[in-house]
């Protein structure tokens, strides 16, 4: 598509690329504590990736709005607090509107503070680009981190209750498999994944 | 008792990196050599003490005194990133061997998750300040041990024929898995 060199393109690369090219945590290895920890089911993981796309669309937009006068020794301290603040913001509205999904989430929701994701974005991104494109950054990664927690929630949601959104999807003749719901099978489903992604994109170098 | 409970509890039956995955980023990044593996493990089981007892008092008498509890996250936050930079400064002045040692690791320890995690479980489960400080030492030990393990096969590992997809990140994940699998063993040391 190099014709397209409009800023239009620009943008919806921006998008795109945490979609797949960039998609987190099994691309870029980060937040990964979130992805083991809250994917036991299909709800849980949805309910963390949506609350990290809102910490990073407002981390992503206000790191990028305040990036001209932020001096470069204490950037990392002033983004940390930036987020914390976001986060607490996100932390109130669960418990206030969600509860019982502010209470599976736990303590893995004020960690979103410390998900190198949201970091990781500012100083790669945010920091260098307007806000716009900062936007687009956020929402791409956020989704892509959304479908990644998704996914891991489905596939263990599958194999260790026999349901998907807690309806059965498999029949009373199939045996649970427990492990999947322990963090052994956090680990290993994880892993597997990791493994997929490496050899889907490794046959696709080869094709072209 | 009490005490002996919480820290046997915190190094290997609820283990922070096998059961709670915090920590997974320098348990994947560092141990790829046992020497810094060791060296990781020991800062961050340093850090962890220091920042139970400096976090327990700041929530008790500062934040739950003047009613603003909500502030936790910001507030933790802020002092584990002052008590690594002292930390930091302190060990340069006095034993540049071991600030050689520890390199990169030390500024390193502010993002791990496991460290803001053990400030909001210590907060969540209601500590005194010798439990708390306790249970900060106890979950240092325990994360030293998982990396220094998991350095110990990923050296063996150098020589074993593993399909090119899994190499890397990916199989060191599935050998956690199993790990995790192992560490539910001790479950059984301490019941409810």
């Amino acid at each position: 598509m190099a014709e397209n060199n409009g800023n239009t393109y620009s943008l919806w690369h921006e998008f795109k690329k945490g979609l797949w090219q960039d998609i987190p945590p099994f691309r870029l290895v980060l937040g990964t504590c979130p992805t083991l920890a809250v994917t036991n089911s299909v709800k849980n993981g949805i309910a963390m990736g949506l609350a990290t796309l809102f910490v990073l669309l407002g981390s992503n937009i206000i790191i990028s709005a305040v990036r001209k006068y932020v001096a470069p020794q204490v950037r990392i301290a002033a983004y940390v607090v930036i987020i914390a603040l976001l986060v607490t913001v996100a932390d109130m509205f669960l418990a206030a509107k969600f509860p019982p999904i502010s209470k599976a989430l736990g303590p893995y929701v004020p960690l979103i503070v410390v998900n190198c994701i949201i970091l990781g974005r500012a100083e790669a991104f945010a920091q260098k680009n307007p806000i716009i494109p900062s936007i687009m950054d956020a929402l791409g990664i956020g989704l892509g981190f959304t479908m990644s927690l998704a996914t891991m929630g489905s596939i263990r949601e599958l194999l260790g209750f026999g349901s998907i959104l807690q309806f059965k999807v498999l029949g009373s003749w199939f045996e649970p498999w427990i492990v999947m719901i322990l963090p052994a099978g956090a680990f290993l489903v994880f892993g597997s994944l990791i493994a997929l992604v490496n050899y889907i994109s490794s046959r696709k170098a080869e094709g072209a | 008792m009490k005490l002996i409970m919480i820290f046997i509890s915190a190094s290997l039956i609820n283990n922070f990196v096998l059961t709670y995955f915090l920590g997974i980023c320098p348990f994947v990044g560092v141990s790829n050599k046992t020497e810094n593996a060791l060296n990781m493990g020991l800062a961050t089981t340093f850090v962890m003490t220091l920042t139970a007892a400096a976090t327990w008092p700041i929530y008790t008498y500062i934040l739950v005194k003047f009613n603003v509890p909500f502030l936790e996250y910001v507030a933790f936050i802020i002092a584990i990133a002052a008590l690594v930079q002292l930390v930091e400064m302190y060990i340069r002045k006095s034993s540049p061997a071991l600030y050689r040692a520890l390199g990169i690791y030390l500024p390193l320890i502010t993002t791990n998750c496991a460290v803001l995690g053990l400030a909001l479980f210590m907060v969540l489960r209601d500590y005194n300040y010798i439990e708390s400080i306790i249970f900060g030492f106890a979950t240092g030990v325990g994360f030293t041990l998982a990396i220094l393990m998991m350095s110990g096969i990923r050296e063996e590992l150098e020589f074993a024929d593993i399909p090119k997809p899994f190499q890397g990140i990916s199989i060191t994940l599935i050998i956690a898995s199993m790990m995790a699998l192992a560490f539910m063993g001790f479950a059984g040391l301490i019941r409810g």
